[in-house]
C-alpha cells in the first residue's frame, strides 16, 4: 500500500514537473550530445563480431600509428585524404621496397599513464593477426599476415616486414583494426583460456586515445571524457561526449529540429532532405566511397545468362524516379554516364538511361519479346529505401512484360540469402573501407565467386584485369587496366548500378569541424561547439 | 497451502517453457554467425565464429549446456550488446515495470471511476464519455498516441522533456535501492531527479494509459450494470441503504472480481508488449531489449525474456488467487 499512496502524490504531481530545465551554459558548450539508432556491442575493435559503432568508440579511444591528412571535398566539407598519410603514434616513418619501421613518439601515455612502446604495437599488431574473424581478415587485405612480420626493434622503433609488395599495406594500417592496445593492462585480463584478453577488452577500454570511456550503457549509452595527456595530435576541443541511442528516427529528428541534441546520423533520406530544406540544422551529405546501391542478375540463370536481357533491364529502370521519390535526392546518380569509361574513378555513373524503347528492343533480339516473370529480392532491414526502390522498378518493368514478384528477406536472414547465390534478381549495396577501384572489383566482379558477386559473373578476361591491376607497379598500365574492367563490367553489365549513397550527418549550426571518415561513425577529436 | 500448491502446480508449465524457447530460438530462420561476421566477411571467418559462439554442436549437446548454466543462474551473453542476460534482464525490468505500474495506476484511476459512474447512470453523457474513450483507447495504437504525445507536447508546445529514456542527459542515476527511479530518488531525498524521472515519465506512461483504459472502464461498467441490477442490491436499496453504501460496498465488491482479472491480463499485456513505447521513447525497457535480440537473431536474450515473463505470469497470477481470496472468501474454500 504504500507505493500506492506514493505512485498517487507522484501522479499529482507530473503534470506540474513537465518543464525544461535550464543547463549550465558552459558545461552544455564543452559536451556534445550525439544521437544514432543503434549503440557499440562490443569496444574491442578485434573482439567477435564487432559492429560498425563499436569501431566508432574504439576510432576515438584508441591510437593507430598512422592516420590520413585532411581535404576539402567538392562540396567543401572537410574529407580525410586518402593520398596523404600522417603520423598517430609515429611520429615518422621509413618506407623501403622490404619494409616500413616506424619512430613512436616518446611522450605519448595509455589512459592510466604507462608509456607507449613498440611491445604494445607489437602485442596489439599480433592479436590481430590471430584471433581470427574479421580483424584477421582485414590485416590480410593490406598482405600483414604472421606475427614474424612485426619486430620490435627497441622500445621506440617498431618495423613491419612485408611478404609481398602490395599497395594495400600503408592504407591497412591506418584502418580502425590495429589501434594500439595497452598490453601490460590487458595481460593482467587474459586467462589461459583467453590469452588475448578478449573478454575483458570487450566492455573496458585500454587505449592511449583523444578520448577515454567514461561510462558504457549498452543499447543506451555511451559517455567519453577528454584525455587531457593525449599526445598524438592536436588537443580536442570538446570535454564530454555522450552518445545517446535512440531507436526512433522521428524522435532523433524531433530532438535535432529542437535544438537538444548536436548531431545525429542514421537518418532516413526524407528526413534529411526535410531537415536539409527546412533550414534549422545543417546537414551535410558526403558520398560513401566506394559504395554503391544496384541491382544484380544472376548471370548463371536464364533469362539473365543472355547479355542482352541485362542490358535490357538496365535500360528498363526507372532511375530517375528512383532518385526523386526514393532517395529524396539524397544520392549520387550512377547512370546517364559517357558511353564509354575515360577515368579510373570508381563508382562513376554507366551510360544506362531510362528508355524503355530499346529496352524492348533488346528483348526482341535475345528472343524473349513476349516477357517473363522473375523475382526480385530485397533486404528488409533497409526497407526505408529497397521498399519504393524495388516497387518503381517493379511498375516499369510491368510495362515491357517483365512481371516482378517482390521478395522482401528480413535484414538478419539477408545475408544467408543472398549467399547462397539463388536470387535471381535483387537489391543490394556495397561499400569498401579502401577506396580502391580493383578492392571493390575483387569482391564483387572476380571470378573468385565471393559472396558479393551475387550476380555469379565469371569472366576470366575480368579477372585478368583486376589481377594485374593490383600488383600493378606502372601507373600508366595501372589506370589503363581499371578503365578496362570497369568498361567491361558496364557492357556485361551483371549489375546495374544506381546510385552512390551519401552519408548524412544532421547537425546543429553552431557545430564545426565535422570531418568525413572511411568507417561512416563520428569522429569527435575535430568536432568543436561555439 | 495455497501459496504451495500454486506454485507447485506452475513447474511443469516452467519446464515446458524452458524447452520450447530453446527450440523456437533455434527454429528461427536467421544465421547469428553471419549477421556477426559483419559485411565483409569471408566463409572461413564466418565458421571461425560459428565455432567459437558454439552453433556447430548439436542440438541436445547445446541444450545441456544451456540447462547447466541455467542452474547457476547464468542465462548466457547477448551478443548484440555484448552484456550477460541475466544482468541485462535485471537492470531494464525495473525500467519496464515502473512504467508499467505507472501507466496501470493511471489507467485504473480513471478507467474504475468512470466504469462506476457510467454504470450507475447508463444513458447520461459520463456513458457516452465512457464509450468514446474505451473506444478510441482500443482503436489508437499505442506507438501512434506515443508519438502523437510527443508531437504535441514535446514538439510543438515544449512542456515534456526530450523523450530520452529515463532521464535528462544531465541527470544522473538515483544510487541502486530498487531499480525504480522514482522510489529510488525520493529514498535518497534527491527530488531534483526524482522530478526529473517524473517528467520522462509522464508521456509514455499516458500513452500506455490510453491503451489500457478501454478494457477496464469496460469490463467495470459491464460488471457493475451486473451487480447493480442483481437481487441483493435491491434488498440493499429497499432496506434503505445510503446510496454510496449500495453501490461502493454492496455493488463494486461483487463487481471487482472479473476487474481484478482483466487488471491482471492488462498488466501482464503492458508488460511484455509496450515494445512499441519503448522504442518510442528510447525507454530501457526489457521489450525492446527482447525485440533487438530477436532480429539479430541473438539466441540468449530471446530465452532470457520468455523465461522471466513466464516466471511473471506465474506470479502475476498466484498474487491474482490470492487477491481473489481476500475479496471473495468463496474461493479459499473452493480452492
Amino acid at each position: 500500500m504504500r507505493r500506492r499512496e506514493f505512485l498517487k502524490t507522484a501522479a499529482a504531481g507530473a503534470v506540474a514537473a513537465a518543464y525544461i530545465r535550464p543547463v549550465n551554459a558552459q558545461a552544455r558548450k564543452d559536451t556534445l550530445l550525439t544521437l544514432s539508432e543503434n549503440g557499440p556491442n562490443n569496444i574491442d575493435i578485434m573482439g567477435v563480431g564487432t559492429n560498425r559503432p563499436g569501431y566508432e568508440v574504439s576510432w576515438n579511444t584508441y591510437d593507430r600509428l598512422i592516420s590520413y591528412g585532411v581535404k576539402k571535398d567538392e562540396n567543401g566539407n572537410d574529407h580525410y585524404d586518402q593520398s596523404k598519410m600522417q603520423g598517430e603514434l609515429a611520429e615518422d616513418w621509413n618506407l623501403t621496397d622490404s619494409s616500413v619501421t616506424f619512430h613512436l613518439r616518446k611522450d605519448a601515455k595509455f589512459h592510466d599513464g604507462t608509456p607507449v612502446t613498440a611491445n604494445d604495437v607489437k602485442w596489439s599488431f599480433d592479436r590481430a593477426v590471430t584471433v581470427g574473424g574479421v580483424p584477421t581478415f582485414q590485416m590480410k587485405a593490406g598482405s600483414l599476415e604472421k606475427a614474424e612480420q612485426f619486430v620490435v626493434v627497441d622500445d621506440h622503433t617498431f618495423r613491419v616486414d612485408f611478404i609481398r609488395a602490395d599497395r594495400l599495406t600503408m592504407p591497412d594500417l591506418a584502418v580502425p583494426v590495429p589501434a594500439v592496445i595497452n598490453s601490460g593492462l590487458a595481460k593482467k585480463h587474459a586467462t589461459d583460456q583467453d590469452p588475448w584478453a578478449m573478454e575483458w577488452l570487450k566492455n573496458n577500454e585500454a587505449g592511449g586515445g583523444a578520448f577515454k570511456v567514461d561510462k558504457w550503457t549498452p543499447g543506451q549509452e555511451v559517455t567519453y571524457l577528454r584525455y587531457d595527456d593525449w599526445k598524438s595530435g592536436p588537443l580536442p576541443k570538446l570535454q564530454r561526449v555522450i552518445w545517446r541511442v535512440v531507436p526512433s528516427a522521428g524522435n532523433r529528428r524531433a530532438l535535432m529540429e529542437r535544438g537538444d541534441a548536436d548531431i545525429s546520423i542514421d537518418l532516413p533520406p526524407k528526413d534529411v532532405a526535410e531537415m536539409a530544406a527546412g533550414g534549422k540544422v545543417a546537414v551535410v551529405g558526403s558520398p560513401i566511397e566506394n559504395a554503391l546501391q544496384y541491382f544484380d542478375m544472376n548471370v548463371k540463370m536464364a533469362p539473365f545468362d543472355k547479355v542482352k536481357v541485362r542490358q535490357a533491364i538496365a535500360y528498363a529502370i526507372p532511375y530517375q524516379k528512383i532518385m526523386d521519390a526514393a532517395m529524396f535526392g539524397r544520392g549520387k546518380p550512377m547512370f546517364g554516364g559517357p558511353a564509354k569509361v575515360t577515368t579510373t574513378e570508381w563508382p562513376q555513373p554507366s551510360p544506362y538511361t531510362t528508355d524503355l524503347a530499346k529496352a524492348k528492343a533488346l528483348l526482341v533480339e535475345a528472343g524473349v519479346g513476349e516477357g517473363f516473370e522473375t523475382v526480385l529480392s530485397f533486404d528488409l532491414g533497409a526497407a526505408v529505401i529497397n521498399e519504393p526502390l524495388c516497387e518503381l522498378t517493379q511498375e516499369s518493368l510491368a510495362q515491357i512484360g517483365i512481371k516482378v514478384t517482390l521478395n522482401k528477406v528480413p535484414g538478419a536472414n539477408w545475408r544467408a540469402e543472398f549467399a547462397k547465390k539463388t536470387l535471381p534478381f535483387s537489391a543490394n549495396v556495397f561499400g569498401g573501407w579502401l577506396d580502391f577501384p580493383e578492392y571493390f572489383f575483387f569482391w564483387n566482379y572476380h571470378g573468385q565467386n565471393s559472396i558479393f558477386n551475387v550476380a555469379s559473373y565469371q569472366n576470366p578476361a575480368m579477372d585478368k584485369l583486376i589481377e594485374n591491376a593490383k600488383f600493378e607497379s606502372d601507373s600508366a598500365k595501372y589506370k589503363q587496366e581499371c578503365i578496362d574492367f570497369e568498361n567491361l563490367a558496364f557492357n556485361d553489365v551483371p549489375r546495374i548500378p544506381l546510385f552512390q549513397p551519401l552519408l548524412d550527418v544532421a547537425m546543429q549550426k553552431n557545430i564545426s569541424g565535422y570531418r568525413y571518415w572511411f568507417t561512416r561513425q563520428l569522429d569527435y577529436r575535430q568536432l568543436e561547439k561555439t | 497451502m495455497i501459496v504451495l500448491r500454486r506454485l507447485a502446480s506452475a513447474l511443469p508449465s516452467i519446464a515446458g517453457v524452458i524447452v520450447v524457447t530453446f527450440l523456437l530460438t533455434r527454429a528461427l530462420p536467421g544465421d547469428p554467425a553471419i549477421y556477426f561476421a559483419g559485411p565483409a566477411a569471408t566463409e572461413q571467418a564466418i565458421e571461425e565464429i560459428r565455432h567459437k559462439l558454439g552453433f556447430d554442436r548439436s542440438l541436445p549437446v547445446q541444450f545441456v549446456g544451456y540447462l547447466k548454466d541455467l542452474v547457476h543462474g547464468n542465462l548466457g551473453n547477448s551478443l548484440s550488446t555484448g552484456q550477460p542476460v541475466s544482468q541485462e534482464l535485471l537492470t531494464r525490468l525495473p525500467a519496464s515495470a515502473e512504467l508499467t505500474f505507472l501507466a496501470l495506476f493511471l489507467s485504473v484511476g480513471i478507467a474504475v471511476p468512470l466504469g462506476i459512474v457510467a454504470a450507475t447512470r447508463p444513458g447520461s453523457w459520463v456513458d457516452h464519455t465512457c464509450r468514446i474513450v474505451t473506444t478510441a483507447g482500443v482503436s489508437l495504437p499505442v506507438f501512434f498516441t506515443g508519438l502523437l504525445l510527443i508531437y504535441v507536447f514535446y514538439y510543438l508546445v515544449g512542456w515534456a522533456p526530450a523523450p530520452l529514456g529515463r532521464l535528462d542527459i544531465y541527470n544522473s542515476a538515483p544510487p541502486f535501492r530498487t531499480g525504480f527511479y522514482l522510489i529510488d530518488s525520493f529514498i535518497a531525498g534527491d527530488f531534483e531527479t526524482f522530478r526529473a524521472a517524473l517528467a520522462q515519465l509522464a508521456l509514455p506512461a499516458f500513452s500506455m494509459a490510453i491503451f489500457s483504459l478501454a478494457p477496464l472502464a469496460r469490463v467495470t461498467r459491464a460488471s457493475m450494470l451486473a451487480a447493480l441490477g442483481s437481487d441483493f442490491v435491491r434488498t440493499a436499496k429497499a432496506s434503505g441503504l445510503s446510496h454510496s453504501r449500495v453501490v461502493y460496498i454492496y455493488g463494486f465488491r461483487n463487481a471487482v472480481l472479473p476487474v481484478i482479472t482483466t487488471l491482471g491480463m492488462v498488466f501482464s499485456f503492458l508488460l511484455g508488449a509496450n515494445v512499441l513505447v519503448e522504442k518510442v521513447f528510447a525507454w530501457p525497457g526489457i521489450g525492446s531489449y527482447a525485440i533487438e535480440a530477436l532480429i539479430a537473431s541473438d539466441y540468449a536474450p530471446v530465452q532470457g525474456f520468455v523465461l522471466i515473463m513466464a516466471l511473471l505470469y506465474v506470479l502475476l497470477n498466484l498474487a491474482i488467487d490470492l487477491i481473489y481470496g481476500l475479496v471473495d472468501p468463496r474461493v479459499r474454500f473452493t480452492a
